[in-house]
Parts: structure tokens; C-alpha cells; sequence
């Protein structure tokens, strides 16, 4: 068994243990979605310049449209995607899905109820009346949410970060932001590769409960020496940046290049497009 | 005569009053391969900084290929550069000095820094990475790496603006023998033997297969200088410079009998010389109460 599922099963989860399966989801969520951006799948042979406009488009498509048909046929597309894209519905379900629904819902609730319109349905006891046009407004409401969510997530899971934080170069992001980003993205996982060792350390170290107050101290102690760490591997970090040339200017490398099958991608999209666009200009949607 | 890669002159250095250097005097020619060793402390990885321009001293004077380097001559751009492209640092930490997301960006870092134009530096990483063995680890995170990989992504992104001076500072350190064996290969085999390099290093068992010269360094000073030979030949000096150590341990033609002597070996690397076989280690039994 791994220790991941003897963290996750264990019946008297203590406050270490929980920090340490915190960190090891972290590592594990972080991990699994690397191996779904190099799957073999449709949406991963795009160039990610592409994957990240095609996102954009069809988010504002997502966000403009006034027919539920095209939002929900934009939804189904989207789980389609992510099926010949090689990336689970139950992943979307679980990290995506399940979450917008609940956000989304608890906003869009009172709307069933408080928006004027001709009613359908009256709440018994309570007498409250869920109205036509009250339901099409959550629907619209969530299904916005749930597919916008939805195109982005795919694009994350779907991208090595590196690619898809340098793709930001397309839209004009700042070089600087993108290294800084790219750094970040970096760095994060040495540091909580830190923090689980501290934590682990701890743990093979430790005999008996902790009280809150040992916990809270043991925190701080951890967050300080983390912190300190990150201070000194900064100033390693930029000794060895200018080891090989920084002089303070920032610099990127754009290795992406358009295949065919990017611009027949792109023409796609352009297509679908203007072809929501006019139904909805026609009011046919 | 050849004017030498570096020589310095009574450099002195201190972190935050702590001297690490003290009146360091040394020539380093050009086309040696140079093994600074040291017990941890002895000022190693501060010589190494200074000679990579990242560190200044506070008194004597550093000469890079005969002109004074110091932070006036690094402050311009163009000066800077010539350097930059002449002399390459592996840090001793590889997770220092792979700080880009990917390994393809890591070996572009360097030629983006100086310049290169976009289609050159794309060539010489493809080359590179298909030189060093790493062409399949091309788009992988740092962080997705082994300890041997990091090191060889680490060396590599170096060699991509191929200097004339390498500085690495503990380049085994950590790496199983294998990927040690890789990693001093690729040294060796590095320019055709013919560029300079300047290591840092306590690990005897690698000095005669990389080393022209051996620099012993103690308390910031350097204390002794010779041919590797002569420096592995000198037990008291490594004993007394905390190189070596004695301890008890078994050999299996001896009967079994458990003494205690000094080691030039720590691995499975034989430096003695005329040596053909490899040292063998088998750990002592553990002493039972009635034995003591």
C-alpha cells in the first residue's frame, strides 16, 4: 500500500499526517496532470498557442451566447474533447464539474425563484413559485460557468505548463511575467518537497499527541524555515542565472511551430464561430 | 608563453566578517585539469565563485586570461559576455541552477542570455541534447529528474556555449556510481581533453582519472599543489587536511582480522596505482556484548 492511500484510509489521521497528505495530494494532482498532457490524445497534438486561443474563443463564445442550445451542444463538445483528448470525465467531474455545480447552484438558486415569469411549479408548504424564466436564467448562469470551466480545465490538463505559460507570449503577455511564472512553476515543487521532508522528519521524530498549541508552533517553525530556505535558494537562483549570462533583461524562446494540422484547427474554430454567432444573429438557437 | 586562465594574488575573502579565503595565491594555466581538494569549510566553493566572477574579493586581486577581474570590468555589457561565453560554473546543487521549467529552456538559457540568434540556439540544444543522451528528457520538468539527470542537465547547459574554462564545484556529490561514471566521462572526453578545468572536490577516488594538477586547500589557503601522484602519495598531508580517514574494517585476505588504517577509497573506484580489481566492502559484524 502506498503511503498516499495509508494517509488516505487511516482512521486517526493526526495533525501531521494530515499535513503530509496534504502535500503528497499536491505532488500526486500535480503529477497525474503532467501525464494527461503527454498522452496521446487530440487536443495535446495541437500547438499550445493554439489550444490557448481556441480556449479564449470559445470562452467568449461560451459567455456571449443567448441560446441554451449552444451553450449545453458547447458543453457536450467539450466532454467529447476530452475524451478523444484522452483526459477522464470523472477527472472533470470530480475537480471541475462537482465544484461549479455547487458554487454556481447556490448562486443560481433564488433565482428559480425570484425571477418574474410564469410559474411551473409551486414549492408545497413553503408556496414559493419556481418560474420559466427563473430556470432559464440558472440555467444559463451554470451552464456558463460549468463550460467555461470546463474548456478552460481541459487546456490546463491538456498543456505542460511550461508550454502553456509561454503561449501567453502569443498574447502579448510581458516576457518578464512569463519567466517569473515559469519560476514559480518551478520552484514550488522543491519547496514543498521541503516542507514534506520537514514534515516526515517530524513525524519519525515525534512520540505521543501534539497539543493545538505545539501544533501552531511547529507551523510557524516550518512556515519560518521555509521561508528562510526560499531566501537563500533565491539568492543561489539568481548567482547562477548570472553565472550564464542575466544581466537583468528577460528572454524567451518561443519553440512552437504551426503544422498543418494547427491552422486546419484553427480554421475549424473559426468556423464553428461564425456559425454560433449567425444562429444567434438568426435567432434560430 | 600562454598566458594563464586564472591566477590570483593574495586574494582574501569573508562572509559577513568570517574569513573563507585568506591570502589565496594561485595560477591555474590554461588547457589543465585542476582538482581543488579540500575538507567542507576550506574555502573550495568560495574560489570557485570568485573565479566565475560572482564573488569579489575583499583584498588581493583575481586574473582572468591575464586582465584583472573585478566588478568594474563586469559591469560592462560586452566585457561581461566575453567572459560569460569563456568560462561555464556547474553548481554544486543542480536544483540551484535549474531554474527553467523544462530542460529545453534550461540549455536555451544560456545563448538566449548572449544573444544567439533564435534558429542557432535551437540547433545547439537539439545537438547538445543528442550529445550529452538527453534528447528524450527534451520537455521534462527539473523537477521530474533523478539526481544523476539533473547533474548531466546541469553540465549540459553549460557545455552548450562551449568554454574554454570549466568550474564545477562537487560535481559527483550525491550520484551513484553509474551516473558518476557517466558524468566523469563526459569530462574526460570534454574538448578533446584540451580546455581548461577547475573542479572542486573531496572525492580522492575520482582525482587521477580528471586531474593534471591537485590544489589542497585548508582554512582558505592553499597548502600544498603537486601532480595527483604526488598529492594521493602523501598520506600525512591528506590525513591532516581531513581527506582521509582511518577507520576499522575487514579484509577478506587477511584473515578476517579487523584493524584500523587510513583510505584513499570510498567506493568502487581503485586509485592505487598498478591496481586492477575493485575494492570490495563488506561490513564488520556486529560486536556481541560478551565481546567487548
Amino acid at each position: 500500500m502506498s503511503e498516499q492511500s495509508f494517509l488516505d484510509h487511516s482512521h486517526q489521521r493526526g495533525f501531521l499526517e494530515c499535513q503530509i497528505g496534504s502535500l503528497l495530494a499536491a505532488l500526486e494532482h500535480a503529477s497525474r496532470a503532467e501525464r494527461l498532457a503527454q498522452a496521446p490524445g487530440l487536443l495535446q497534438r495541437f500547438d499550445p498557442r493554439v489550444r490557448l486561443i481556441a480556449m479564449l474563443v470559445l470562452i467568449g463564445l461560451v459567455v456571449s451566447t443567448h441560446s441554451l442550445t449552444t451553450l449545453y451542444g458547447l458543453l457536450a463538445a467539450a466532454a467529447l474533447m476530452a475524451f478523444v483528448s484522452r483526459v477522464p470525465l470523472t477527472i472533470l467531474a470530480r475537480g471541475i464539474w462537482l465544484n461549479v455545480l455547487l458554487f454556481t447552484g447556490a448562486l443560481a438558486l433564488p433565482a428559480i425563484f425570484l425571477v418574474p415569469g410564469d410559474s411551473v411549479f409551486h414549492v408545497p408548504l413553503l408556496g414559493w413559485a419556481m418560474t420559466m424564466q427563473g430556470l432559464e436564467s440558472a440555467a444559463f448562469l451554470v451552464g456558463r460557468a460549468l463550460t467555461a470551466a470546463t474548456f478552460a480545465g481541459l487546456t490546463i490538463l491538456a498543456t505542460p505548463w511550461p508550454h502553456l505559460l509561454k503561449a501567453l507570449r502569443t498574447l502579448g503577455v510581458p516576457a518578464v511575467m512569463v519567466v517569473i511564472l515559469c519560476m514559480t512553476y518551478r520552484y514550488i515543487f522543491l519547496l514543498l518537497q521541503s516542507a514534506l521532508d520537514m514534515f516526515e522528519a517530524r513525524r519519525s521524530r515525534q512520540v505521543g499527541r501534539l497539543t493545538g498549541a505545539e501544533k501552531r508552533h511547529m507551523l510557524v517553525a516550518n512556515a519560518g524555515v521555509l521561508l528562510s530556505k526560499s531566501l537563500h535558494l533565491a539568492d543561489e537562483v539568481y548567482l547562477a542565472m548570472q553565472s550564464r549570462g542575466y544581466r537583468g533583461e528577460q528572454h524567451a524562446l518561443l519553440e512552437f511551430r504551426m503544422a498543418p494540422l494547427d491552422w486546419t484547427a484553427l480554421a475549424v474554430l473559426l468556423a464553428i464561430t461564425s456559425v454560433a454567432f449567425r444562429f444567434q444573429a438568426w435567432g434560430l438557437g | 608563453m600562454t598566458v594563464p586562465a586564472f591566477e590570483l594574488r593574495d586574494v582574501e575573502y569573508r562572509y559577513q566578517g568570517v574569513i573563507a579565503l585568506a591570502g589565496l595565491s594561485l595560477v591555474i594555466p590554461q588547457g589543465k585539469r585542476v582538482v581543488l581538494l579540500g575538507a567542507n569549510g576550506s574555502g573550495k566553493s568560495t574560489l570557485l565563485r570568485l573565479l566565475d566572477a560572482l564573488y569579489f574579493p575583499a583584498a588581493g586581486q583575481v586574473l582572468a586570461f591575464g586582465e584583472a577581474l573585478d566588478a568594474r570590468r563586469m559591469a560592462n555589457e560586452d566585457a561581461c559576455f566575453a567572459f560569460r561565453r569563456r568560462v561555464g560554473f556547474v553548481f554544486q546543487n543542480p536544483d540551484m541552477q535549474l531554474f527553467n521549467a523544462s530542460v529545453f529552456d534550461e540549455l536555451a538559457f544560456g545563448p538566449l542570455q548572449l544573444h544567439w540568434p533564435a534558429e542557432r540556439i535551437r540547433q545547439q540544444v537539439e545537438t547538445t541534447l543528442e550529445s550529452m543522451g538527453l534528447a528524450h528528457l527534451r520537455n521534462r520538468a527539473p523537477h521530474r529528474l533523478s539526481g544523476g539527470e539533473k547533474k548531466r542537465v546541469a553540465l549540459a547547459s553549460v557545455l552548450i556555449l562551449d568554454p574554454e574554462v570549466l568550474l564545477l564545484d562537487e560535481p559527483t556529490a550525491s550520484l551513484d556510481p553509474e551516473s558518476e561514471s557517466q558524468l566523469i566521462d563526459t569530462l574526460i572526453d570534454w574538448g578533446g581533453g584540451a580546455k581548461t578545468i577547475v573542479m572542486a572536490t573531496h572525492d580522492l577516488d575520482i582525482v587521477e582519472d580528471v586531474a593534471d594538477i591537485c590544489v589542497v586547500m585548508q582554512q582558505g589557503r592553499v597548502i600544498a599543489q603537486g601532480t595527483p601522484g604526488e598529492i594521493l602519495g602523501d598520506e600525512e598531508l591528506l590525513g591532516r587536511t581531513g581527506l582521509i580517514h582511518a577507520h576499522r574494517h575487514r579484509h577478506s585476505h587477511s584473515g578476517g582480522a579487523a584493524h584500523r588504517h587510513h583510505h584513499l577509497h570510498h567506493g568502487t573506484r581503485s586509485t592505487m596505482p598498478g591496481a586492477t580489481s575493485k575494492l570490495v566492502w563488506r561490513p564488520l559484524p556486529r560486536r556481541k556484548p560478551e565481546d567487548a
